[in-house]
């Protein structure tokens, strides 16, 4: 279908034999499953569901999706949902991006690019609106962030001016890639686009390496699609960017502003791999980031009226060089606090570092505050640390682990398992239980925000509920229509734009603007507890099944969250395994879950779900 | 409102976020549609962070115009600006190469180039960037300053070098080499 926002069609590009094909999907299946991440989990379960349980995350029987949706390009600030089977969670998880490569895919023609198989030798993907081309990129294999931008965005606009001499001056093509980590397939790899981009949670940036894929450019040069409803389409879009323009703390400060608020006020950030979530660090605040580091105020991507990004750039001293952004939020946490970093030069130069390397910023910053902890313990010595002085705030030792897990070098070839599978292996090598040092949720290090102190948006079961594990931009949460909730985030992911601009909408203006793109006239209420509810629960059920390596018994929080609070305003607090318990079966009953939180067979029926309930069954062997 | 008479675009390109709105404004515009490649502002970002908005630099001596074969260049008395008309226009883009800036590109779809045409006086680009608070675009007379004459030589440049420019300005040395 084309119209209703879609381009109308997919491609399918099967790296194993170098062949493009159209796919297209029914009306029906559009507006169940929407696009992003509900189309990826249908797509993801239509072709691997029987066999789920037996799929390599990093081998050629993964898929790679990368979905816009409807929405993306009207809805301001386009996102593209990157999904497959995920190397952390052995789940689903909807990792998105943004950028102006969604726009840019639209405009070629294609929703998404569903990608398959393994290439031989290292690949990259141009996409020139029909024309999809798969190309040698071992010149660019090995490369970091910065020279693979460069070079492949270099090259290929250097050929579409050479190829169209008459148009006159090319804009450079959009494009997603992966650095050195993605290609080691370490699974705390991300999808990196420009600088400062990517997404993260998942690990698909392994995904992509696993199947030699370098990167993907595309240049679109057609119209975004027909709506069902221009005049309203345009209307609400002027007026989504009218909503953001008065909201001036996003615009001004960007996510920076929470370095300093979440720990000392909210006592929910990182610090030293968890032990603390308290500090009261001023040189952290983003004032200081603003007069110290920004060079850029304001910066953003296509068709966004926040631009909450700041660009921030090291001009002297040893850290000199160093580009990021503000940093945001999560990575001044866990490239900053995490760490027991707390100036804005070491936060910008560790961010420029893992960013270079292709690491997922949580992800690698989790990790690498689960190895100093180890250190601090005694548990891992200087030694096997390859004679790295692993202190909290030594961030040239830190930049130096993080690039022996980019390149599995020595210990780095563990931890490139990520934290979790790292715990375990390095358990066992120690013969000690070192999972409660490690803070994860279904194999995925958990978002910068904490739940001890109750005072932050997550809920105590948040993560140990959430079908996306430790990802903190979509958790459970009661009741179920909250803002970042699993089911409000299906919104976002699967329309796919981005969560910050429709922050301060009410949901029945954000459902307006799907049906004045769409036309399929979804109300508030069925979208959560029907369209976001059938997305999760087949994403629940894949999550469940897992495998091959790990397979997930209960919903728990990392035994970290249960030692309470040492410092700030609500020291000795934690919830209780009581508390979390009850809260658990709250949430399930709520979405239909059994007590031992699975998919009941009435709940799976009721939305259609037969044949999930039927492999779910098997594979659980209930 | 009143009429304008003649204007030119001001432009201030570090305090372009690359939020590509004014592209959305011009081809709402000029095509019904959002269509970033048919826009007449066109961001370039060959290297992340140095955004910066190419258009029509509105120069005194219309070099363009000059190169037009075909006559289809035209200067609007009453804003200044340049028009071109889709039926004389035979694509040859002898307007691109003799324009200082390569500015003018030819439409996706239609023969025919795109060259900014200050929107009958009012802008939509400068519009939307003054509304959000960038203000890297900003409207200003056409006057016979002797500044003004040689405004093209700072925003009638190629990609290329413009970037170039705003590279040593965000990135200093580290920009070096970027390009």
């Amino acid at each position: 279908m084309s119209g209703r926002g879609y381009a109308g069609k997919f491609a399918e590009i099967d790296l194993s034999t170098g062949s493009v094909k159209e796919v297209r999907f029914p009306d029906e299946t559009l507006r169940k499953y929407v696009g992003g991440r509900g189309l990826g989990v249908k797509i993801l379960w239509d072709r691997l569901g029987e066999k789920w349980d037996e799929v390599d995350p990093l081998g050629p029987e993964n898929i790679l999706l990368m979905l816009t949706g409807p929405l993306t390009g009207f809805f301001p600030g386009g996102r593209i949902c990157i999904t497959g089977k995920s190397p952390q969670s052995n789940g689903v998880v909807g990792s998105t991006i943004a950028g102006e490569f969604p726009v840019e895919l639209k405009c070629a023609g294609w929703d998404g690019l569903i990608i398959t198989g393994e290439a031989e030798k290292p690949k990259y993907i141009l996409v020139k609106d029909s024309e999809i081309d798969i190309r040698d990129a071992s010149h660019v294999w090995g490369k970091g962030a910065r020279d693979t931008y460069l070079t492949l965005v270099k090259e290929t606009r250097s050929e579409l001016n050479a190829k169209n001499p008459l148009y006159g001056e090319w804009k450079e093509p959009a494009m997603y890639y992966i650095g050195p980590a993605g290609e080691k397939k370490v699974r705390t790899a991300g999808v990196l686009g420009k600088w400062a981009h990517g997404a993260g949670y998942g690990g698909y940036g392994a995904v992509m390496g696993s199947k030699k894929l370098k990167a993907v450019l595309v240049k679109g040069t057609g119209p975004l699609p027909e709506v069902a409803d221009h005049e309203k389409t345009l209307q609400m879009m002027r007026f989504v960017w009218r909503v953001n323009f008065e909201h001036d703390l996003m615009r001004r400060w960007g996510t920076g502003y929470a370095g300093y608020n979440v720990g000392a006020q909210l006592s929910s950030e990182p610090v030293r791999n968890w032990q603390e979530e308290w500090h009261d660090e001023r040189s952290f605040g983003v004032d200081e980031f603003e007069r110290r580091v920004w060079v850029k105020r304001y910066w953003g991507d296509f068709g966004c009226p926040t631009t909450c990004l700041k660009l921030a750039v090291i001009r002297t001293g040893k850290y000199k060089g160093s580009i990021a952004d503000n940093p945001d939020y999560e990575l001044q946490a866990y490239e900053g606090t995490n760490l027991g970093i707390f100036t804005p030069e070491e936060n910008v130069y560790m961010v420029s570092v893992i960013e270079e390397l292709g690491f997922c910023g949580i992800q690698v910053g989790n990790t690498l505050g689960f190895a100093a902890e180890l250190y601090q313990r005694g548990i891992l010595t200087r030694e096997e640390l390859g004679g790295l002085d692993l202190k909290w705030g030594n961030a040239e030792a830190f930049a130096k682990l993080a690039e022996m897990i980019a390149k599995r070098e020595g210990i780095g070839d563990v931890l490139a398992e990520g934290t979790f599978r790292a715990a375990l292996r390095l358990g066992q090598m120690k013969g000690q239980d070192l999972l409660k040092y490690a803070v994860t949720c279904k194999g995925i290090g958990i978002g910068a925000h904490g739940i001890r102190s109750g005072l932050d948006y997550p809920m105590g079961m948040s993560y140990a509920c959430s079908v996306q594990g430790g990802d903190h931009t979509s958790v459970a949460l009661l009741p179920i229509t909250r803002s970042v909730s699993d089911h409000s985030m299906m919104m976002s992911d699967s329309g796919v734009y981005c969560l910050f601009n429709e922050m301060y909408l009410k949901k029945e203006e954000i459902i307006d603007f799907f049906n004045a793109v769409t036309g399929f006239g979804y109300t508030v209420d069925e979208w959560y507890y029907d369209i976001a509810m059938r997305i999760i629960e087949i994403q629940r059920a894949l999550l469940l099944i897992g495998g091959p390596d790990i397979k997930w018994k209960v919903d728990d929080n990392p035994a970290r969250f249960y030692e309470p609070l040492p410092s700030g305003p609500k020291k000795g607090q934690a919830p209780t395994r009581e508390e979390i318990e009850k809260l658990k079966h709250e949430y399930y009953k709520v979405v239909g879950w059994d007590e031992r939180g699975i998919p009941k067979s009435e709940t799976l029926k009721k939305l259609g779900l037969e044949d999930v309930d039927r492999v779910l069954r098997k594979k659980l062997e209930l | 409102m009143s009429k304008p008479g003649k204007i030119w675009i001001a432009r201030d390109y570090l305090k372009c976020s690359g939020c590509r709105l004014c592209e959305i404004a011009c081809s709402l515009h000029h095509e019904g549609r959002i269509w970033p490649e048919a826009s007449r502002v066109r961001v370039f970002m060959l290297v992340p962070g140095v955004e910066y908005p190419h258009l029509c630099a509105q120069c005194h001596d219309h070099p363009c115009m000059d190169a037009c074969p075909t006559g289809a260049i035209t200067i609007n008395d009453e804003t200044g600006a340049i028009n071109v008309s889709r039926d004389m226009c035979t694509g040859c883009a002898s307007c691109v190469d003799a324009c200082p800036g390569r500015i003018p590109h030819l439409h996706p779809t239609l023969n025919y180039a795109l060259i900014c045409d200050l929107c009958g006086g009012d802008p939509e680009c400068v519009k939307i960037c003054t509304e959000g608070g960038w203000n890297a675009l900003r409207v200003v007379p056409y006057t016979d300053d002797p500044l003004e004459l040689y405004a093209y030589r700072l925003y009638a440049r190629k990609p290329e070098d413009a970037t170039r420019g705003l590279l040593k300005i965000l990135y200093g040395e580290v920009g070096e080499g970027m390009l």
